[in-house]
């Protein structure tokens, strides 16, 4: 029994155990402090929501063997162009969000497509040539973001050169999901339409998991050999599943607006990609492995502890910025931690 | 003749394109001449050292190391430390050099280990280890100084004493510490440097007069004339009139870059250095025949970190200003993308290519802005342009190095049928 | 007699319960070739890491029996002993460094240095590199192989003819050299080329130098040795003068053992008459480490057919050409039309099944459960196991648990459930999940590749017995390859022999000892007519 215990501990991994543990020991804190718990908890719940579709962007990367897809600003840059396309539209509500992301559909798919022949010819440095494609794109689209052909007042500053920093979403679709159907229990606000379609999303993509098209994919990232000698097109698996990553993330950066109430341009997105590995790593994913389950205890505790460390720190510590250095530290730690398990040692 | 020349070019393609680059900006920006060699005067003194950090790991096979960041976090950790007890002036700088080497070596220890965890993704390992370590940084001086760990100016905590402040301005303490020591005018510079040169190169020659080939003679006359004609273009420029003889050169701080690159060549000349290449070449074959592979990863890395620390020192006393939570972000990503300017790979540097990397690199930082203004109308252009060639030059290269590995890899494996 | 230099003594070597040396012994001269003969797995391999010290060995336990080197008893327990004692090994891999000079290479980390004012003060590492010295040691050791190698090239240029001859070169630099392992090094080299290399090891010997020399070309032991050492199973069969002994009677000692029936293939039959179903044509495979150089062969419908040969021949590679998994040429035909090569899909569409020698590299998903593994290829190449639901197309999770659980009971796979990963079963289980997936896909052709390696005797029966009753009862055609001869033999109707990637012959089960010895070897002219 304690050998099952210690080996259960074991595969769960000291960071995570550690992080857990942080977790309740803050939300402790926040009890004994007399903080608003029950705030606290809708906030986790709206964060967990807002933040999940682009955790779930990683799973189909991780399982077709392409690894932690640090290049997910490519797909956050399709999002928001497609939530601009539906703004000069002029486009409200829950209409503006849907044309959104189907503005951004094809989009991500053109991206993804040649980001996935790109991963397709640099096997083995997937992940730094990612992040590096990544950055380039960001910065890159800084000055696509100076010249673009937008017209509509929301998206332009008033006065001077290209497209505002921050655009507001307030007279479009602000919180579409958030507020759909949502209701109050025990002093809790449940953003019902946001978790409904971030575990809807999720659902999508369990089934697309257990299609042919699905299995085929986690045969190429289990086995690639396997995968061949079993007539499986390795290469159009990896590319399936970049191009899958590339709509989620497109998807996900959307479903992040309209919550935070903002699209954030110029180089917001450019680190986006590591909050969303750390959280499926926390989440108990591997380089090699992930299920869907990994995606929402992962953002669930990660998004969790991030908020409400916030609060507890100041009361605590009211100097120093204690929960965003924490931030940095476990999100780099977790991502570190799972390269050094995914070994390449000799 | 015209294959040979295909092949330069081809293996040359990315620095032959940022020299057009630097070409058409620097007529773009219509700034003067003059202008922009004392910009670059000043940048080249300022970040070459640091670049000459990158070259040991790359021959060593462990790729561009990011993790040279850390060695930038020990730098600013004894500067700051150092400052707020009042050292100052050539003495201070001194200090800093000697305690910063200690605590570098152990982050690059400390790194190197790591690094050995994560064979073939290392780059990635150290990219990220340089974030998590920037966490752990931004622990210490905001929230353990002024709490746990004391210091020596209350100036120099953020009102309320926690933690130190944004920005430490170094005039007063360290600026130039290095710099002023001593310097002389361009011209002079060009005129010692071009007789140096030629008189070592004709003695050279001489030597070895006997055993030379065609065309070793012909490379050893041209490299004479190139020494001639810096001799010359000093004298003209001491007996003319124009802008560049009021301008500097801080003469030690060349010094130290030089002793520093003179170490990157000699040190491949010992069996360390050998052993370096050995590893980086094939580390299986290496291990086979008796090298401590681990250990000689885990020193290349040491030893670069130590120097980015001393780079980063000699970079911030000519800067002016230490941004203690912004001053080291951005060193490595700076850094490799100068180096691979210069023509690098990630299996192959020299230091003849840092420098050139510097050069060309920075000349593009300087004129990029108003490059920007001038065609688009909007500064914001270039600066934008400047960080996207940054990334896109490390994106490509990595690319094209994964993509190469690759290929060959299944060209070793298809074997010709025929 | 005081010639000898090397002495074995009762050598002995367990791994867990398997003995793979029993009581070797034997002597090698001062300034002979000593050839060493024996199949893949006849304890040649760990005869020399025990030679070397290698820490495979003294991390297993150690060895029983004692070595004498001249006359001394010698205790290598690190590959450096072994090196400090003269004994030296040139290997079948190149341990070459191709951005290196000739030089820099054969001193790998032997490089002569010299000191300098800044390695007095910090050590060792800071010495400067000799390369006046290394170069002149090189060129030393070059011409002691009468090769006219630029010692200071780069060897990525060179033909790899030379790179051997660097190695040797390496290893005599070593000035103590006494003792040269040589494991099979004419391996990878053209006629001409093993020639010289065998020229260069005569002249190494006369300098004095014992050479042990593992080979499986007859003709080249006949050509260069003194002395004949043969292993099979762990054992020493022979201990011959080369000039005692011939070529048929070297193959016979190889090869020859008792046939452990196994199973029975009672019936004789002359499968000759049965029509053709798959006919290759100069058929070429690029399989790293088992190339085939153009075969001919036909296969004929409903029979058992054994590809056997030595490792690194070739024979894996035959099947892994059909099935698309490594780059094939040639021409090949099934049923009549041209099989479409280079396409794994193409062939499992043609209903050609393979259960791979790779386990666990190629044959299974090893983080995956039992049933999937089963269902996965015939899912993807059939679309079986698959249900219709809204838009997607869903696994039938059902049927597949189902299906899994008939193949449970068919193969006795031992387990806790179809939903027990693969990598928690033993080799024997491992195999009949592999077997079971390709019986899956309903082949008319199964192709398996060392069906009995490394699992235990019941398995073994079990997985050459269904082959047997899937030949009998659906007619099925099987292409088998394996190591074990043995086994061959018991089950198949025909063998088909290669050796150096072509075929060499197609024998029956019951031709003789020496017959298959000398295919396998690459002969097939009887001297003498002595069979």
């Amino acid at each position: 029994m304690k050998d099952k215990i210690m080996h259960g501990l074991k595969s769960i991994g000291i960071p995570r155990l550690t992080i857990i543990t942080l977790l309740i020991v803050i939300y402790i804190a926040a009890y004994v402090l007399k903080l608003d718990v029950a705030q606290l908890f809708s906030d986790n719940l709206v964060r967990m929501g807002m933040n999940g579709v682009l955790v779930l962007a990683m799973v189909p990367g991780i399982l077709a063997g392409t690894g932690l897809n640090f290049g997910l600003p490519l797909g956050v840059i399709c999002g928001i162009i497609g939530g601009l396309i539906s703004i000069e539209l002029n486009l409200t509500g829950l209409f503006g969000f849907v044309v959104a992301i189907v503005a951004s559909i094809p989009l991500s798919i053109l991206t993804g497509y040649y980001y996935g022949k790109l991963l397709n010819r640099v096997k083995g440095s997937e992940m730094m040539v990612g992040t590096y494609v990544g950055f380039s794109v960001v910065s890159l689209m800084c000055i696509a973001w100076l010249v673009m052909p937008f017209k509509s007042d929301a998206i332009r500053w008033p006065i001077g050169e290209g497209l505002r920093t921050t655009i507001a979403l307030t007279d479009y679709y602000d919180k579409v999901l958030n507020d759909f159907m949502k209701f109050r229990v025990a002093g809790i606000d449940v953003p019902t339409g946001l978790l409904l379609f971030f575990f809807f999303m999720c659902f999508i993509v369990f089934l697309f998991l257990k299609s042919k098209t699905g299995l085929a994919m986690i045969a190429t990232g289990s086995n690639n050999k396997f995968a061949k000698a079993s007539g499986i097109n390795v290469d159009k698996s990896r590319m399936i599943a970049t191009v899958v990553s590339t709509i989620l993330g497109a998807i996900g950066i959307l479903v992040y607006a309209q919550s935070y109430g903002f699209f954030q341009l110029y180089t917001a997105p450019l680190m986006m990609g590591f909050a969303a590995v750390a959280a499926i790593l926390l989440g108990g994913a591997s380089a090699h492995n992930a299920k869907i389950f990994h995606v929402i205890f992962g953002v669930f505790i990660f998004q969790g502890l991030l908020l409400a460390a916030l609060p507890v720190a100041n009361v605590i510590f009211p100097q120093g910025n204690l929960s965003e250095i924490m931030r940095v530290v476990v999100q780099y730690g977790i991502i570190l931690y799972a390269l050094t398990k995914a070994g390449g040692g000799q | 003749m015209k294959t040979k020349t295909r092949d330069l070019l081809t293996k040359n393609i990315v620095t032959i394109v940022f020299v057009i680059l630097c070409i058409l900006g620097i007529i773009a920006s219509q700034q003067p001449l003059p202008f922009i060699f004392k910009e670059l005067l000043t940048r080249v003194g300022r970040n070459t050292f640091l670049v000459l950090a990158l070259i040991i790991p790359v021959i060593a096979g462990m790729g561009l190391n990011f993790g040279i960041t850390i060695g930038a976090m020990a730098a600013q950790i004894v500067m700051i430390f150092a400052i707020s007890y009042g050292a100052t002036g050539f003495g201070g700088f001194m200090l800093c050099m000697v305690l910063s080497t200690p605590i570098a070596a152990l982050f690059g220890y400390l790194t190197g280990v790591v690094l050995n965890k994560t064979i073939g993704q290392e780059m990635i390992t150290s990219m990220i280890l340089g974030f998590f370590a920037n966490g752990l940084y931004q622990l210490l001086f905001l929230f353990l100084v002024g709490t746990v760990l004391p210091i020596g100016n209350e100036m120099y905590l953020i009102p309320g004493g926690v933690g130190v402040v944004n920005t430490i301005d170094l005039k007063g303490n360290l600026m130039y510490a290095l710099d002023d020591l001593w310097s002389l005018k361009v011209p002079t510079v060009l005129i010692i440097a071009g007789a140096i040169c030629t008189a070592l190169l004709v003695w050279m020659q001489m030597k070895n007069k006997a055993t030379q080939t065609k065309d070793q003679k012909k490379a050893s006359y041209a490299r004479i004339g190139m020494g001639l004609s810096l001799l010359v273009v000093g004298l003209v420029l001491n007996f003319t009139t124009n802008m560049y003889r009021f301008f500097d050169v801080p003469m030690i701080t060349a010094l130290f870059i030089i002793l520093i690159a003179v170490f990157n060549i000699a040190i491949f000349k010992t069996k360390m250095g050998h052993d370096f290449r050995t590893v980086g070449q094939d580390k299986h074959i290496a291990h086979v025949s008796g090298v401590n592979v681990e250990k000689r990863r885990v020193l290349s890395i040491v030893i670069s970190t130590v120097l980015a620390a001393w780079g980063q020192i000699i970079f911030l006393q000519n800067l002016g200003t230490l941004n203690t939570y912004g001053s080291h972000v951005q060193i490595s990503t700076f850094a490799i993308a100068a180096l691979l300017i210069g023509g690098a790979s990630v299996t192959k540097a020299t230091v003849g290519q840092a420098v050139l990397g510097v050069i060309l690199f920075h000349t593009l930082f300087i004129v990029s802005p108003m490059a920007g203004k001038n065609l688009f109308g909007n500064a914001q252009v270039g600066e934008y342009f400047r960080t996207f060639i940054a990334y896109g030059v490390i994106g490509l290269s990595l690319g094209l190095h994964a993509w190469k590995t690759f290929a060959a890899q299944q060209r070793k494996d298809k074997i010709d049928l025929e | 007699m005081n010639n000898i230099m090397l002495e074995l003594k009762e050598i002995s070597k367990l791994y867990g319960e398997n003995q793979v040396l029993n009581k070797v012994s034997f002597s090698v001269e001062k300034g002979e070739i000593l050839c060493l003969l024996g199949e893949n797995g006849a304890g040649k391999s760990t005869l020399m890491n025990i030679l070397f010290g290698m820490p495979v060995i003294h991390s297993t336990g150690g060895y029983a029996g004692e070595i004498l080197l001249d006359g001394q008893v010698v205790n290598i327990n690190t590959p450096e002993k072994a090196m400090e004692l003269g004994i030296g090994m040139v290997h079948q891999e190149f341990m070459l460094i191709p951005g290196f000079t000739v030089a820099e290479n054969i001193k790998l980390n032997r490089e002569v240095t010299k000191g300098n004012p800044i390695s007095q003060v910090f050590g060792k590492d800071y010495r400067t590199l000799d390369y006046k010295t290394m170069n002149r040691d090189a060129r030393e050791a070059l011409d002691k192989l009468e090769i006219g190698i630029d010692e200071y090239a780069k060897v990525e240029g060179l033909p790899v003819g030379y790179m051997q001859f660097i190695e040797i070169a390496r290893e005599i630099d070593k000035k103590n050299i006494r003792l040269l392992v040589f494991d099979e090094p004419t391996a990878v080299l053209t006629e001409s080329e093993a020639d010289n290399l065998i020229k260069a090891m005569k002249h190494l010997a006369a300098q004095g130098i014992a050479i042990i020399f593992i080979t499986h070309r007859l003709d080249e032991v006949t050509a260069c040795s003194q002395h004949v050492v043969i292993l099979r199973d762990g054992g020493l069969v022979a201990a011959k003068k080369t000039s005692d002994t011939n070529t048929v009677e070297l193959a016979e000692l190889m090869v020859g053992r008792k046939i452990e029936k196994l199973v029975q293939n009672e019936e004789n039959r002359n499968v000759e008459k049965s029509e053709t179903i798959i006919s290759m044509k100069n058929f070429k495979v690029g399989m790293p480490g088992e190339m085939v150089k153009g075969i001919d062969l036909d296969i004929k419908r409903g029979e058992i057919i054994g590809i056997g040969g030595l490792a690194g021949q070739g024979k894996i590679g035959v099947a892994n050409g059909l099935m698309g998994l490594f780059p094939a040429s040639g021409e090949v035909t099934l049923n009549g039309e041209p099989l479409v090569l280079n396409a794994p899909m193409a062939s499992l569409k043609k209903k050609l099944a393979f259960v791979s020698e790779d386990r666990k590299g190629v044959g299974l998903l090893l983080d995956e459960p039992i049933d999937l593994n089963i269902a996965i290829t015939a899912m993807q190449v059939k679309d079986d196991f698959l249900k219709k639901v809204v838009f997607f197309n869903q696994i039938d999770e059902a049927k597949v648990k189902r299906h899994a659980e008939e193949m449970v009971k068919l193969f006795d796979i031992r387990c806790t459930g179809t939903e027990q990963k693969t990598r928690r079963l033993s080799g024997g289980n491992q195999q009949k999940v592999c077997l079971a997936r390709a019986i899956t896909l309903e082949p008319e052709v199964l192709l398996v590749s060392e069906p009995t390696r490394g699992i235990d005797i019941g398995a073994k029966k079990l997985v050459l017995d269904t082959l047997i009753e899937l030949n009998r009862k659906k007619n099925m055609t099987i292409i088998m390859t394996s190591s074990e001869l043995a086994e061959l033999r018991s089950i198949c109707d025909r063998i088909a022999i290669v050796s150096e990637g072509k075929l060499v012959g197609v024998l029956k089960p019951d031709d003789s000892d020496a017959k298959y010895g000398l295919y396998m070897s690459g002969k097939t002219d009887m001297p003498g007519e002595v069979l």
